[in-house]
């Protein structure tokens, strides 16, 4: 039990020094993007209250769960929707790099 | 049996996805291949989590996705400038999923919780829900549904710190005593009062900093539950979101000189009170917008600042008509672009790429500063305390040692506004009575569309002359 909990820390620091470093180096013109883009990877939260309403072991458990899925999930879509939006308005004024 | 190694492949594969997704975002060139990975990882996260072998109830599952995913498309087409109250909205919904899961996992498991993960626990929970609630205010503030202006009263930091106090202590006596299921409600309900009385003190112009804060905590409280359900995908999840609401933190705190304590325990209001006495009347000069447009035509640099009442203006689609007046003519015309223009990180960024105005010519703070003695005119669009020199030279000022754009080193400095009260700090902007700053009494809509018209009427003229 212990071991795993050391094992998730030890995850938890390498992840965060890889954020800071790969974050660090995004420009501010994309960082309302970034905002978006970080949140919809944060509802990933979603498979743990899958799961939570998946195993169906109380009532309470399963109602929690199901409220827990709507709100990640409209994470999800929503997130990732504006994100995209966002980035599509984005244009260079070299046209010759638009695809 | 089979099955769950497979699941951690997946998710293995989700992860490597999602820290892709934020390296292709560092540059708009490769970021829109940023969200095709996040999106195929959350696809195969969730695809893969279906195939747990513990999973006997799918109908309940797939009726939150469908729910979930009609929530999510109307909050994923709202208009740009909705997007920070949109943002600091879905914080909330992070962070209410984060603490459903924790309370669920903690009647399901107590009495039987070890102490380190009942400790990760009441992190997950305490932050779940003042997160919850404190994004619900800064998104009510955004929207405007609750009054902008900070909240103060006597005795407010004792009172906050002392209710943070209570949720840990009762957080500590669970550790010790995880069977005690009657006091969980409490550990829940304290941080949901705290969130409220966080964000009443902080003010609008406040709200870059804190939307960002409140990001980390929502990536924060998601690692905790990481820890509790041993997913590893969700703690690096978490962890990237976690420090990426940390550095936009810190850059925000920075470009408004405060520090974090201070955005939280600080309550700017107070300021305004004091700097507000000093009212006299100084001579400024004042031109109309067919001097403004005959000054643009002649010069060939022109650096726009745009600010936060240029938003509110609505005045972004006639600064682009302006940009494309003035680009027709061979004027070289950037923008200047503070780190806290907008209501949150690099807001002010997206409204003028929705405008159309290409990215390569919205410069940052530290890019453009040294331009500006190069510059003929630098054009203030809505902004007023990122332009106000007297944070460079004024000790007594109380934005002093706040980084600002040094639009004052422009040959000429022509700023538009509604009239000469102060702005949202209420202080006094000695930029305004300047000898080289003319100043553009008007709405920043109409004034910049009355100049367009102007650097128009002569461009006709100039094509009948040359016939």
């Amino acid at each position: 039990m212990t071991s795993t909990l050391i094992n998730s820390l030890f995850i938890f620091m390498l992840a965060g020094f890889i954020g800071f470093e790969v974050i660090r180096r995004i420009s501010p013109l994309l960082h309302t993007p970034l905002m978006s883009l970080t949140n919809a990877l944060d509802a990933i939260a979603v498979v743990g209250a899958i799961i939570l309403v998946g195993e169906h072991k109380t009532n309470f458990s399963a109602l929690l769960g199901t409220l827990a899925v709507i709100a990640a999930m409209s994470n999800v879509v929503g997130g990732f929707l504006i994100t995209d939006r966002m980035l599509r308005m984005f244009k260079s004024s070299h046209p010759a790099k638009k695809p | 049996m089979t099955t769950q190694p497979f699941i951690e492949i997946v998710y293995l594969i989700a992860s490597a996805l999602f820290i892709l997704s934020l390296k292709w975002m560092s540059s708009p060139g490769t970021a829109r291949r940023g969200v095709w990975a996040g999106e195929i990882g959350m696809v195969l996260a969730i695809g893969g989590t279906l195939l747990h072998r513990g999973i006997i109830d799918y109908k309940w599952i797939a009726i939150a996705l469908v729910i979930g995913t009609i929530i999510g498309i109307p909050l994923g087409m709202v208009k740009m400038t909705a997007v920070p109250q949109r943002t600091a909205l879905s914080h909330a919904f992070g962070a209410f999923c984060v603490t459903l899961v924790g309370t669920a996992e903690f009647y399901l498991r107590s009495p039987n919780v070890p102490h380190f993960m009942m400790a990760v626990l009441c992190c997950e929970v305490i932050l779940g829900s003042l997160t919850f609630t404190g994004s619900l205010m800064a998104a009510g503030k955004l929207q405007e549904v609750l009054p902008q202006r900070p909240i103060t009263y006597r005795g407010q930091n004792i009172v906050n710190l002392g209710l943070l106090a209570i949720a840990v202590a009762i957080g500590v006596y669970l550790i010790l005593h995880p069977g005690s299921k009657q006091l969980f409600p409490a550990m829940v309900g304290i941080p949901l009062v705290f969130g409220v009385f966080m964000v009443i003190p902080i003010g609008g112009a406040d709200m870059p900093t804190v939307i960002s804060l409140l990001n980390s905590y929502a990536g924060l409280s998601a690692a905790a539950m990481g820890f509790v359900l041993d997913s590893r995908l969700l703690i690096i999840a978490g962890a990237l979101d976690g420090s990426s609401g940390f550095i936009l933190s810190v850059i925000m705190s920075k470009a408004m000189n405060r520090s974090f304590t201070n955005v939280l325990f600080g309550a700017f209001g107070q300021v305004q009170v004091a700097a507000r006495g000093k009212e006299e009347s100084k001579p400024v000069k004042s031109v109309s917008a067919e001097d403004a447009a005959s000054i643009l035509m002649s010069v060939n640099k022109v650096v726009i600042v745009p600010g936060y009442g240029m938003a509110v203006a609505q005045a972004q689609h006639k600064v682009r008509e302006l940009y494309d007046s003035l680009t027709r003519r061979g004027v070289d015309v950037r923008f200047a672009i503070h780190p806290v223009a907008g209501r949150m990180p690099g807001h002010m960024n997206v409204l003028l790429a929705e405008a159309d105005i290409p990215y390569d010519h919205l410069a940052d703070m530290e890019d453009i500063n040294g331009d500006f003695p190069q510059t003929d005119v630098a054009l203030v669009i809505g902004a007023n305390d990122v332009t106000n020199p007297a944070a460079r030279t004024d000790p007594s000022s109380p934005i002093y040692g706040m980084p600002i754009l040094d639009v004052d080193k422009a040959h000429i400095v022509m700023v538009i506004k509604r009239g000469m009260s102060p702005g949202f700090a209420g202080i006094d902007n000695p930029l305004y009575y300047m000898s080289k700053t003319l100043m553009l009494f008007g709405d920043a809509k109409t004034f910049v569309g009355e100049i367009v018209r102007e650097l128009g009427g002569v461009q006709a003229e100039m094509a009948g002359a040359a016939k």
